[in-house]
Parts: C-alpha cells; sequence; structure tokens
C-alpha cells in the first residue's frame, strides 16, 4: 500500500470520525460538474437594478434611432406608439391612476436596468440575445430619451444604467402580507345574506367568447 | 326567445363536435350528450360495434382519447395576444373529472414559444453566490433524492379578464388558465446544498433557456422551502410547452414563477426587478401605485357544472361539481349558493385533499326549470375566505388585471342554458 493511498484512508477516516457533518453540507451528493468562468460569463445575462451584470459598452439615443427602426419598429412602432396588439413603449406619463392607464416603460417601468436585461434577453422577439451590447445600450437610450428621461446625446453605459432615475421608481410597494377584502368577522354568511343578486352584466351580450366549434 | 337560440346553437356544435361529421353518425354524438340515440345500437339489439374485432394493439402506440371526445381540448381567445408565440390558451375544466389534469389538456402560457430542447444538450447551471459555480446535466437531476408532489399551477391573470365585468361566457376562458398535475423532480434545497449557498444569498433568479430567457426573481425561504426542479408530470416527462426537459416548480404561487426549460439558477442578495416582475405581474391599484411581489395565488373555486359549456338538459337531479384551490394550503371548505350568494350550503370534498392542490366539490340538487344563480366560494386552512367581487374591487379598484380570485356567478336560464353574470 503506498503512502499516500494510506494517507488518503487515514484522512477519509478521520473525516468520517470527526468531520462528517461538515463533509455533508459540503457536497453531498458530488454531482454536477464545476462551471467555468467562460461557461457562466456567455449565460449570466442578467441586470440588477443597481448595473450589477451590465456588460462593458455605451450608446447613444442619436445612435439608437436607426437601430430601433430596424430591429424594433414593425412591432412598436416608429416612436415606440406600437403597432397593433404589441406593447406601447413611449408616452403614458401621469395616468396610471386614470380609467385606462397607459403602461410604458417611461410610464411604469422603475429600473433602466430591467429594459437592458429584457432586450437583450428576449428581443426582438423571435431573434432572441443577437443584439449586441451596444446595440442595447442604444435601444435603451432612444426609448429613455423618447420618454423624455435622458438628452438625446447621453451616452448610456454599464458604469451608468445603474443610476438612471426612472419617472415611476417609488410607484411600487410591497402590500400588507395578510390577506384583504375577508369577511370583517372572518366568518363568511350563511344564510339570508345582504348581497346584490340583479344581474347588471352578461358576458353573453359582450359577445366576445371566441367560437367553439373544433 | 334568445336563451332558446342559444342553446339549439350549443346542442348543434357539440354534435359536429363530438366527431358525426367524421364518423357518419349523428346518434352516436348525441347518444354521448344525452339526447337522441341510435336505436338499433340499443338493446334488445346488438350494438354495432360488438360483432366485430376492433383494433389491435398498437394501433395508437401513444394511447389518444376517444374520437368522441375531440372537443375537449385547450382553447385560445386569439384577441387576446399579438401572437400565439406569447399567448395563452385554456384549460377545459368543465371536461374534467378529480382533480388531476392529463397533460395534454394542461393550458399553457408561453412568452416566445415552445423551444424544442434535446435532453442530451440540457444543461441547469447555479452560480452566483455560492461555494461551487455548478452545471447539471438531466441524468445529473435526476441522480438526487427525489420528491413526487401534486401542486397546482395557476396564472396570476387566471379571470384578469373579468374585472371590471362578465366578459366572457365560458368556464374554460374564466377560469382555465389552472392545471393540476403530478409532479417528480429534485427539491431546490438538494440542490442548494450541493453549490453551497453563501450566506448573504437573499434571492435566486431562475431563467428560462427559450426565446423569451424568462427570468423571475424569487425569495430563499421559498427556494428553500418547497420549490423543486421538475422533469416529469403525471408519470411522464414534462410536455414540450410545460417546459421539457425540467421546470421550475414554486407550490401555490403565481405560475409565471414556475420558470420553463429551466437554463440557470443565480442566487443573490437583492431581487434583480425582471420585466416579468416590475411592467408585468404587479397589480396596479387606483391611486396609481403598483403592489409588487403579490405571488400567492389565494384560495378560489369554480363551478364546473352546470357551467356556460355545461347547460342543464333535463329537469330533475343533478350535480354542482367543481374545483377549489387555495395557495396558502389545503381546502377546508366549500359552500355553494344558488340564489346568487343570499343563503349557502356546505358541498362535499372528494380527497385526497392536499396541500396547494386542486380539491373537487360536489353538491346534489334538482331542478325544475327555475333560473337560478349559482355561486361557490372556497376556504382554505388558515380560515381564508374566498371573496366577492365587489370586496375585491373596493381593496384594489379595477386595474389590478392580475389575482382575481372573486366568486363567479352562473346564471342558469329557464331552458337549463347558463350565462355567466355580474351581479350588483
Amino acid at each position: 500500500m503506498s503512502g499516500s493511498v494510506k494517507i488518503w484512508l487515514a484522512s477519509s477516516f478521520m473525516l468520517a470520525l470527526t468531520a462528517a457533518p461538515s463533509l455533508a453540507s459540503d457536497r453531498p451528493f458530488n454531482l454536477g460538474t464545476m462551471a467555468t468562468a467562460e461557461e457562466v460569463a456567455g449565460w449570466d445575462i442578467d441586470v440588477r437594478p443597481d448595473g450589477l451584470g451590465a456588460p462593458v459598452g455605451m450608446g447613444t439615443a442619436i445612435d439608437g434611432e436607426e437601430i430601433y427602426a430596424e430591429r424594433c419598429a414593425a412591432c412598436h412602432g416608429d416612436f415606440g406608439e406600437a403597432v397593433d396588439n404589441w406593447p406601447i413603449l413611449v408616452g403614458g406619463a401621469g395616468t396610471l391612476d386614470d380609467k385606462d392607464p397607459v403602461k410604458t416603460t417611461g410610464s411604469y417601468w422603475p429600473y433602466a436596468s430591467t429594459m437592458y436585461d429584457y432586450i437583450y434577453r428576449a428581443m426582438p422577439f423571435g431573434e432572441a440575445q443577437s443584439l449586441s451590447h451596444d446595440e442595447t445600450y442604444q435601444i435603451v437610450a432612444y426609448l429613455l430619451y423618447m420618454n423624455d428621461i435622458i438628452d438625446d446625446d447621453f451616452e448610456l453605459s454599464h458604469e451608468n444604467i445603474g443610476g438612471i432615475e426612472m419617472p415611476n421608481r417609488d410607484g411600487f410597494f410591497l402590500p400588507d402580507p395578510r390577506p384583504d377584502a375577508q369577511p370583517a368577522n372572518g366568518e363568511p354568511c350563511m344564510r339570508n345574506c345582504d348581497v346584490p343578486i340583479n344581474v347588471i352584466g352578461r358576458a353573453r351580450d359582450i359577445d366576445v367568447t371566441p367560437d367553439q366549434e373544433s | 326567445m334568445k336563451d332558446d337560440k342559444t342553446l339549439n346553437t350549443t346542442l348543434s356544435r357539440r354534435s359536429l363536435i363530438g366527431g358525426a361529421a367524421a364518423f357518419g353518425s349523428v346518434g352516436l354524438a348525441n347518444a354521448a350528450f344525452g339526447t337522441t340515440s341510435n336505436p338499433e345500437n340499443l338493446p334488445p339489439n346488438v350494438s354495432e360495434w360488438t360483432p366485430y374485432l376492433g383494433a389491435g394493439v398498437d394501433a395508437n402506440p401513444y394511447g389518444m382519447p376517444s374520437p368522441y371526445e375531440e372537443h375537449v381540448i385547450r382553447r385560445n381567445v386569439e384577441w387576446l395576444t399579438a401572437s400565439t408565440e406569447s399567448s395563452v390558451n385554456f384549460t377545459p375544466l368543465h371536461e374534467l373529472e378529480g382533480f388531476v389534469t392529463p397533460n395534454g389538456l394542461c393550458f399553457e402560457r408561453h412568452h416566445g414559444g415552445v423551444p424544442e430542447v434535446i435532453p442530451s444538450d440540457y444543461r441547469l447551471m447555479i452560480n452566483g453566490l455560492v461555494d461551487r459555480e455548478l452545471i447539471f446535466t438531466l441524468d445529473d437531476l435526476k441522480r438526487f433524492p427525489q420528491t413526487n408532489r401534486f401542486y397546482f399551477l395557476e396564472c396570476a391573470a387566471n379571470g384578469g379578464m373579468e374585472w371590471r365585468g362578465a366578459q366572457l361566457n365560458g368556464c374554460q376562458f374564466t377560469f382555465g388558465m389552472v392545471h393540476n398535475v403530478q409532479y417528480t423532480g429534485v427539491l431546490l434545497k438538494d440542490l442548494a446544498r450541493e453549490v453551497g449557498v453563501k450566506p448573504e444569498a437573499k434571492w435566486i433568479l431562475a431563467e428560462g433557456g427559450d426565446s423569451a430567457g424568462m427570468n423571475r426573481s424569487i425569495p430563499i425561504e421559498k427556494i428553500m422551502d418547497d420549490c423543486i426542479i421538475a422533469w416529469a408530470m403525471n408519470g411522464e416527462a414534462l410536455r414540450p410547452e410545460q417546459g421539457y426537459p425540467a421546470r421550475l416548480v414554486v407550490p401555490g404561487w403565481e405560475g409565471n414563477m414556475w420558470v420553463k426549460w429551466i437554463r440557470r439558477l443565480e442566487f443573490g442578495d437583492m431581487p434583480y426587478m425582471a420585466r416579468e416582475e416590475t411592467s408585468k405581474y404587479t397589480d396596479l391599484m387606483e391611486d396609481g401605485k403598483a403592489r409588487m411581489f403579490t405571488w400567492v395565488m389565494d384560495a378560489k373555486s369554480v363551478v364546473t357544472s352546470p357551467s356556460p359549456e355545461k347547460p342543464i338538459m333535463q329537469k330533475g337531479v343533478h350535480q354542482i361539481r367543481g374545483l377549489a384551490w387555495s395557495g396558502r394550503g389545503k381546502i377546508t371548505r366549500v359552500d355553494v349558493s344558488l340564489d346568487g350568494g343570499r343563503n349557502w350550503q356546505t358541498a362535499d370534498l372528494h380527497g385526497p385533499i392536499l396541500d396547494k392542490c386542486l380539491t373537487r366539490f360536489t353538491m346534489p340538487f334538482e331542478w325544475n326549470g327555475e333560473e337560478m344563480l349559482v355561486q361557490s366560494r372556497a376556504m382554505d386552512e388558515t380560515g381564508y375566505v374566498q371573496p366577492t367581487i365587489d370586496a375585491l374591487q373596493a381593496e384594489r379598484g379595477l386595474n389590478s388585471i392580475y389575482h382575481n380570485n372573486a366568486i363567479a356567478t352562473w346564471m342558469v336560464n329557464k331552458d337549463g342554458s347558463v350565462d355567466n353574470v355580474r351581479l350588483g
């Protein structure tokens, strides 16, 4: 028996005696392979609100106008006004408390980082992750400019995307974790309950239900 | 009379859907619906399928439903979305029994279509605030200790079209963004032990390998509680449209978080604020502020029969049939009203009654041709009571879109047809 095997056996024995719990917590199943830095870099594409993860790059709205027209405008319109049923990207400021709020990147999205993250990972629709990092910064800059958030020559980059102040940054809150809309005494009414029972609307009259023939 | 006309239309549609045209026997199709039958197939005659040999084994190597059930399918609402690749369809709840949803009928919600993932090329990467950044193959995942659990999955937008009023006239279209299957997979806490999560990690980003790169942040407490990376549903590999070869299972929480075709989990110390948790899946209140991180699917129930697709065809004894579920735990009680919520009776619950799982309920009733306003109201083990739409609107206004778990009303008309209605 070679010395190294003896040492291995001895150390295994010692581990079994003294360090088994910590060994178990270290890597209990010994499954999977270590990811290389290159592998992680290729897939770790998310960008956080503080800018963590933003890839090195830069773009201005002036640069972005052309790439936006080429890659985005067919669905979202030249000015972010949307075509058909596709999402509107520009405008809507001051409408969030209206009867029909217009939720756009400018009026609703709380972080510019989310625009980068989403556009790079999912846009153009059907051509995911085909934009370069500079092109993505340019498109985000164009949308921020169209929403009056930055000037047209502002150089949006990995260094400042975490610091962009979005108009609706403070528009979100965490709800009270307790359930809402509950009966006052916690018990639902069972008899002679005081509820309205007049029919005030019928889906049939609205007539937007799809035909259900095969 | 308008109601009569609609009911007749429904009947003729069902005759077609039931395969009458394809199989040349109107009588058969209607027999399934309990109206008319071909007397030559009825006692004392020998039915036409009896004298001859039927199809042999392997006629359908992967078995399919009877052709007379071909109307039992997922359906979408075309005007809802701009493309079918970023769209949704609906589970035909009104045609299902028990509490298991067949795999082929589980509703679909995709944001970039269904990718065709090659299982031998599938990888799950775990990176970020961990001791070891690891990559797992599908076989690696299957070597971990296994868990098998039934859970419902409901889209947060289920019923979203009904916030302002009764809009779609169907149980399928108003409640069908839910399904319930048994998942087989590995608990995320076992994967977390394998990579060694650093103490400062508080969140995980789950990311899909689809064309939408679907990504959501989930707090670590939930990850370490009951989340699963699943590779099977109802005993077979995940269907492509449900995330083949592996998806995230986030029991009781909104379906958007159950990332399909999952390729990466990143541990971090703050939420990532992805598009789907900021611009979408946030609930806009009347004052213009929006609720964020409303993950739990509160208790809800639906009467699946009678319903707009399941009119009452005969006077006499019938069964109210329905489903209830809660993201907070087990269903403990379902009450049913036939008079619009004035008076309630407690329905029978059918086991197994499982945590965060669809639960079947029934209640017998006798119909004598009168109008009825049918409602159901679920309660769960935390004491939560399914609210009325008025109570929900009073709290959240009209622009919430998501998390509409209000009691719905089906109006049974005098001719037995059923309408989705709003009371006020």
